[in-house]
């Protein structure tokens, strides 16, 4: 049921919602969380790799459910509907925590030239890459909130190439497993800078909750022991501990509703029985990831708005992005598997920027743990898929592997964007969103020189086989997605401020991945959660709320 | 203190549990029905042993990928059930046609053949749309090696062939703190 009028209602208790809605309920303001899925454990989908958040086929094991969700995605030359457990659809996560239950947990902070891409490199043609209107200056205490709050284990002196910080990690770093270790004497050789992947995890027992017991399952699970640190075990229960906020579970957010002044009211959403509700507030914050915060947006129309929300220059969903993973595989004599979870614990970072007729680049790490289904499609080209080939492969190889990629920083695209679909509608008859267009060949070029250097790293490892990957230029978005409620200082041309609120509703804003200008060479997640923090910090200087109860 | 049952309250409680239990039983006797006839699951066994052949180390039919299969078009490969339906018996008749007898029972070797040119749809006239042997033939395979190196509790993987077969300790010792080396 719905609250009195509150002070905030917050969308999505995602790896943002979740910290901006502890960060107001601490600063004494009312706050309801929607968010459409539900608690989860670990006893939900044990170490089930089939049900996994990478390895989908037999559904979603953190939702949202094939049964009541669809998605409209260009392929090829038409439209075709998706559920969420196809690879097209794009999935982040749907429950409470969103993507940090079950994430890799790899704490990047952006670099300093990442809010600069435009400046550094000039805008190739058919993108429109743009500065950020912040930069990392602004966001680096923030960055080092999330690191505190949440937790962080890592090695604050050991990337040379980090931009500058002022506090160590929480925690000390992860050791290196076997690959790890493989990997940094090849690098040392190379002149590489390797050093101990940044992780939201665990390393000592902090916050109530254990180390990490490094099992195999860890990417795509939630954790059998809370080792991983996401917004559910952390910020959401803090958020709930204050007495001001309430978490609303299986509440689809159907669109955000305004007065004739244009000022935002509140939230219609349906409640768990599929009722519709009202929950109004003085402020509403979308933090619904990059796909559905521009649904949600483009479905709340009014005769003020009657192209949508923030969407008056035709902004919203355009420049969707992701990450375009590019690396290489490389098959070794020696056994270079240990079963030490989570798998991935060495990363580089001398690619990300200064690369010759690249712009940006990415961060090159090693593979979390390939399960064995998923290890079925780790295969130099012209392998056998089935039969004795097959099977000899797997037995022979599933020990003597190493996998380094890294996160291409994608040209954000206008055309790749989000709209709602004109005649497929959800459970709820609400209007699905529809993804289209596909990402900047100088993506393709990026990923080629990625992989590039991650064979070179595998070859001087000693891989006796080795292959590249290299993404193509499909449709974008996915569990990185990002970019399609722009931050800007032009209105024109971006849909947010440099505070996250939407240019043309002074209590409206989108907090998340949406706001990325451009999505780094890294797992975005920690730079989502900083722009909570930071666009939290001005909801509470600048709105001027009187509590309410 | 409470009262010790009266006898009509005894009686009572007797033909209840009584009720209770046959209720139950008939529960476990109830088997939904498979999704395969028994003539499709011998095709389905045939073809998981061809995706991931017996050895030293099961194969997929004794791996239970039949029963994984079958499982999950009764579950979340609901929508596959009618490409199944129709691919199953067009392996049949492609094999009719091709070796003359029903895939099952030709000949390892054989069968292994056959397949290859399903996949490069190199298939008789008349049976397959344009590319639909391919198609199907890797929707079957791919679902094999999800059933034989998926968790065993979806019904393939029995006895966790295939994780023993890749050396990792099942089921997954827990507090492995201490990094190995």
């Amino acid at each position: 049921m719905p609250q009195g009028r509150v002070n905030a209602v917050v969308v999505g208790a995602g790896a943002a919602g979740g910290v901006v809605a502890k960060e107001l309920a601490t600063a004494g303001l009312s706050v309801v969380l929607l968010e459409r899925g539900r608690w989860q454990t670990f006893d939900d989908h044990d170490h089930d790799e089939l049900i996994s958040q990478r390895t989908t086929v037999l559904g979603n094991a953190f939702g949202p459910d094939d049964e009541r969700h669809r998605r409209v995605v260009r392929l090829g030359d038409r439209f075709q509907t998706v559920l969420p457990s196809e690879g097209a659809y794009g999935n982040n996560a749907g429950c409470v925590g969103g993507g940090t239950l079950s994430y890799g947990a790899m704490a990047w902070r952006f670099m300093e030239q990442d809010f600069r891409m435009r400046s550094i490199y000039g805008c190739p043609e058919g993108s429109t890459l743009e500065d950020w209107p912040i930069t990392y200056h602004d966001l680096e205490p923030f960055y080092e909130k999330a690191e505190q709050e949440i937790g962080v284990a890592g090695d604050a002196d050991a990337n040379p190439f980090q931009a500058p910080r002022r506090k160590p990690y929480p925690m000390p770093p992860f050791a290196y497993n076997t690959e790890g270790r493989l990997l940094e004497a090849s690098a040392r050789r190379l002149g590489f800078h390797p050093f101990p992947l940044p992780m939201l995890r665990n390393s000592v027992p902090r916050d109530g909750r254990a180390a990490c017991i490094h099992c195999r399952s860890c990417v795509g699970f939630a954790c059998e022991v809370q080792a991983k640190c996401g917004t559910q075990n952390t910020v959401i229960p803090a958020a709930i501990r204050t007495g001001n906020c309430r978490v609303f579970t299986g509440c689809v957010a159907k669109e955000v509703l305004t007065d004739a002044r244009g000022r935002a009211t509140g939230v219609a959403y349906f409640d768990p029985r599929d009722r519709l509700q009202r929950q109004e507030a003085d402020l509403v914050v979308i933090s619904a990831s990059a796909t559905e915060s521009a649904r949600l947006l483009l479905n709340s129309k009014s005769r003020l708005f009657p192209a949508g929300l923030g969407n008056r220059y035709d902004w919203v969903g355009r420049n969707l992005q992701g990450h375009a993973y590019s690396g290489a595989y490389g098959l070794f004599e020696q056994e270079t598997y240990d079963d030490v979870g989570a798998g991935a614990t060495i990363g580089i970072c001398d690619f990300n920027h200064g690369n010759p007729g690249i712009r940006g680049g990415a961060m090159l790490a090693n593979e979390f743990i390939r399960l064995p289904y998923l290890f079925t499609n780790v295969r130099p080209p012209g392998s056998a898929r089935w039969g004795r080939g097959h099977k000899e492969f797997q037995r022979k190889y599933y020990r003597r592997s190493v996998g380094v990629q890294g996160p291409i920083q994608e040209m954000p695209v206008f055309e790749s964007r989000v709209e709602v679909d004109p005649v497929v509608k959800d459970h709820w008859g609400i209007p699905v969103a529809r993804i289209s267009g596909s990402r900047h060949p100088h993506d393709v070029e990026i990923g080629q020189f990625m992989a590039e250097k991650a064979e070179l790293w595998l070859k001087e490892t000693g891989a006796v086989q080795t292959w590249r990957r290299v993404a193509g230029r499909g449709v974008s978005g996915g569990q990185h997605q990002a970019g399609t409620c722009r931050m800007g200082n032009d209105p024109k041309t971006s849909v947010v401020d440099a505070h996250c609120r939407v240019h043309d509703v002074d209590n409206l804003y989108v907090v998340d991945g949406s706001v990325h200008v451009t999505n780094g060479g890294f797992n975005p997640v920690l730079t989502i959660m900083a722009l909570g923090y930071w666009a939290s910090s001005h909801i509470v200087k600048e709105q001027g709320l009187e509590a309410r109860g | 203190m409470q009262d010790p049952l009266s006898r009509r309250q005894f009686i009572l409680v007797s033909a209840l549990s009584a009720a209770a239990s046959a209720f139950w039983s008939a529960c476990a006797r109830f088997q939904p029905a498979p999704a395969f006839t028994p003539e499709e699951r011998r095709l389905v066994e045939a073809l998981a042993d061809q995706v991931i052949p017996p050895d030293d180390v099961p194969g997929g039919k004794d791996a239970g990928v039949a029963e994984f299969i079958d499982r999950q078009l009764r579950g979340p490969y609901r929508r596959h059930r009618q490409a199944y339906r129709s691919g199953l018996a067009k392996i049949d008749e492609t094999s009719r046609r091709t070796a003359g007898a029903p895939f099952a029972e030709l000949a390892f070797d054989r069968q292994t053949a056959l397949l290859q040119a399903l996949e490069a749809d190199r298939v008789p006239e008349g049976i397959w749309a344009p590319g639909e042997a391919r198609e199907f033939f890797r929707l079957v395979a791919d679902h094999c090696l999800q059933g034989y190196y998926g968790s065993p509790r979806h019904g393939g993987n029995r006895n966790f062939a295939s994780w023993k077969m890749l050396g990792l300790d099942t089921p997954q010792v827990l507090g492995r703190v201490v990094v190995k080396g």
